[in-house]
């Protein structure tokens, strides 16, 4: 399992670093490209944990389609090359990120991490159909979350709609 | 009947034998497939192009211009390579790049024969929509690189037009997996006692249609449309990168081709002739097809190729997608050949009702 070991080393190395890049660079498209090769790590992740499905979904999802549409913002947004100026909320935000780094760290130190003792499943992409449409499944979630962004969608409708 | 049912015997996961040299024979073999077959597209569509606009085409460099690939490449090579003064240089460099992984690594699950792919994921047909999503970011950062308005617009028009037909392109390959029961490429080849363009006629055609939207051919090439934008994305790319780009469109359209292959056609299943070879004509029918496709229509107006995505086939490939769940459920697979009727009957029927009800907003710019 050593190659499984240096492979999740080099992707959280560049994780981690892609997603302070994300944060620190000035220029918000370069920022935003940190972004793609953060998400593109985590889905790195996920396949070193055998959960393939879950890989390719996130980059679908995260890469091809919500970072394009924040890089399209950005295309729209003039006057980008100054970066993101900061305005009067610096030290409230400074005081609130504090406070979450400070809950999260907590969080993830005091919880008793367990570590499956099965094998992964294979194929995945049954298992998880099973769990998700199957009897004793998520259906009722699934649908849930389905109607949400149906509500979501319609909602930005009706925001841009001319009058 | 053996001699129509030419069944080869599977290759083992690790051929030709040990993890390593499963990789390298594969890599290399991919490599030496995408840039020969790339070679010949261009030769052909250049020479095809001629007879279609009733000119010679190419025919200085060797026989019937055979070698004009060759020289382009050479000509290409040693142009100066140019960058934009005001441009941002990481990103115009790292463009090109970005663009052409995703275009070569679907090429990873891709069955040549049974069993020879370079990975047979089981989620394969999701890798390949989930890896060609990411050469969107490749066409952003040259279009924001090389600082350029009408680089920008391109770019534009590139993530509206492919976030939009990137919906139907997945939901018409639903349909596929429905009757395949199954994501991995291999086992939809396998699956397929008859091409599924006979069970799925719709899927095929929505799938085509996307395909050619999603890979910027030219009805729908609007983001590097030369009447209006002069050349879009890579306007200010010379030399080597420009060649870059070149690439990555001939290894999209032969991606896309060996995708339809896969999907609808029976990839590497045929009589008499060896895998391989019936992989490579059917690979190259696709090509053709795309190829006709491009030289008939003329390209379409912004708003009518958004139009088309969201007002027509969007609707037809939910319908498709339903009547296909429909079938799989309901239908014994003792009727294939009903099923195959009433599909193509579903199909002539849809074609004729839209094109009654469904107008593209004649000279009217509908935005």
């Amino acid at each position: 399992m050593i190659g499984l070991d240096i492979a999740f080393w080099i992707l959280a190395v560049v994780g981690i670093v892609a997603a302070l890049a994300v944060v620190l660079l000035r220029d918000i498209f370069r920022a935003a490209i940190s972004m793609i090769l953060c998400f593109l790590t985590v889905a790195g992740i996920y396949v070193t944990l055998s959960a393939d499905f879950l890989a390719a979904v996130q980059v679908l999802i995260y890469v091809g389609a919500i970072s394009v549409l924040v890089i399209l913002a950005i295309m729209l947004t003039r006057e980008v090359q100054r970066g993101s100026p900061s305005n009067k909320l610096r030290i409230p935000a400074f005081i609130v990120v504090v406070l979450f780094l400070g809950a999260v760290s907590f969080a993830l130190l005091n919880t008793p991490w367990q570590v499956s003792a099965e094998l992964p499943v294979e194929p995945t992409t049954a298992a998880l159909a099973t769990r998700l449409f199957g009897e004793n499944g998520y259906i009722l979630p699934v649908e849930i979350a389905a109607v949400l962004l149906l509500a979501a969608i319609l909602g930005a409708i009706v925001l841009v709609r001319e009058k | 009947m053996a001699i129509f049912n030419y069944y080869p015997q599977t290759l083992s996961p690790d051929w030709p034998g040990g993890y390593w040299l499963h990789w390298g024979v594969f890599v290399v073999i991919i490599l030496v497939f995408v840039m020969a077959m790339i070679m010949g597209f261009i030769w052909f569509e250049r020479r095809g192009l001629g007879r279609f606009q009733v000119r010679l085409g190419p025919n200085r460099a060797g026989p019937f211009g055979l070698l004009q690939p060759v020289a382009d490449a050479i000509k290409v090579l040693i142009k100066e390579d140019i960058i934009p003064a005001k441009g941002d240089k990481l990103v115009h460099w790292l463009a090109p790049v970005v663009a052409f992984v995703p275009a070569l690594m679907i090429f990873a699950v891709v069955p040549f024969h049974d069993g020879a792919l370079l990975a047979d994921l089981n989620i394969g047909i999701l890798y390949v929509v989930a890896v060609s999503s990411v050469g969107v970011v490749g066409i952003f950062m040259a279009g924001w690189g090389s600082n350029n308005k009408y680089s920008l617009i391109g770019a534009m028009r590139a993530v509206a037009q492919m976030v939009s037909y990137e919906i139907p392109l997945a939901l018409s390959i639903i349909g596929v997996v429905l009757i395949a029961g199954s994501l991995s490429m291999n086992s939809i080849v396998e699956a397929q006692s008859i091409p599924f363009i006979l069970l799925q006629p719709l899927g095929f055609i929505i799938y085509f249609l996307a395909a050619c939207a999603e890979i910027n051919r030219t009805p729908f090439d609007l983001l590097e449309a030369e009447s209006e934008i002069v050349a879009g994305f890579h306007i200010e790319y010379s030399g080597m990168k420009f060649a870059m780009f070149y690439l990555v469109e001939y290894c999209e359209v032969l991606a896309i081709s060996a995708i339809i292959t896969t999907l609808f056609l029976g990839g590497w299943r045929g009589p008499l002739l060896p895998p391989f070879l019936w992989f490579l004509i059917k690979v190259f029918g696709v090509f053709f097809l795309i190829f006709w496709v491009r030289s008939t229509i003329p390209r379409l107006r912004i708003d009518q190729v958004m139009a088309f995505a969201w007002k027509c086939l969007l609707p037809l490939a939910l319908i498709n997608l339903v009547i296909t769940g429909i079938e799989v459920i309901a239908l014994p697979p003792a009727l294939l050949w009903t099923v195959m009727f009433l599909n193509l009957a579903i199909v002539v029927l849809l074609a004729l009702l839209w094109s009654k009800f469904f107008r593209l907003g004649g000279g009217r710019v509908e935005v």
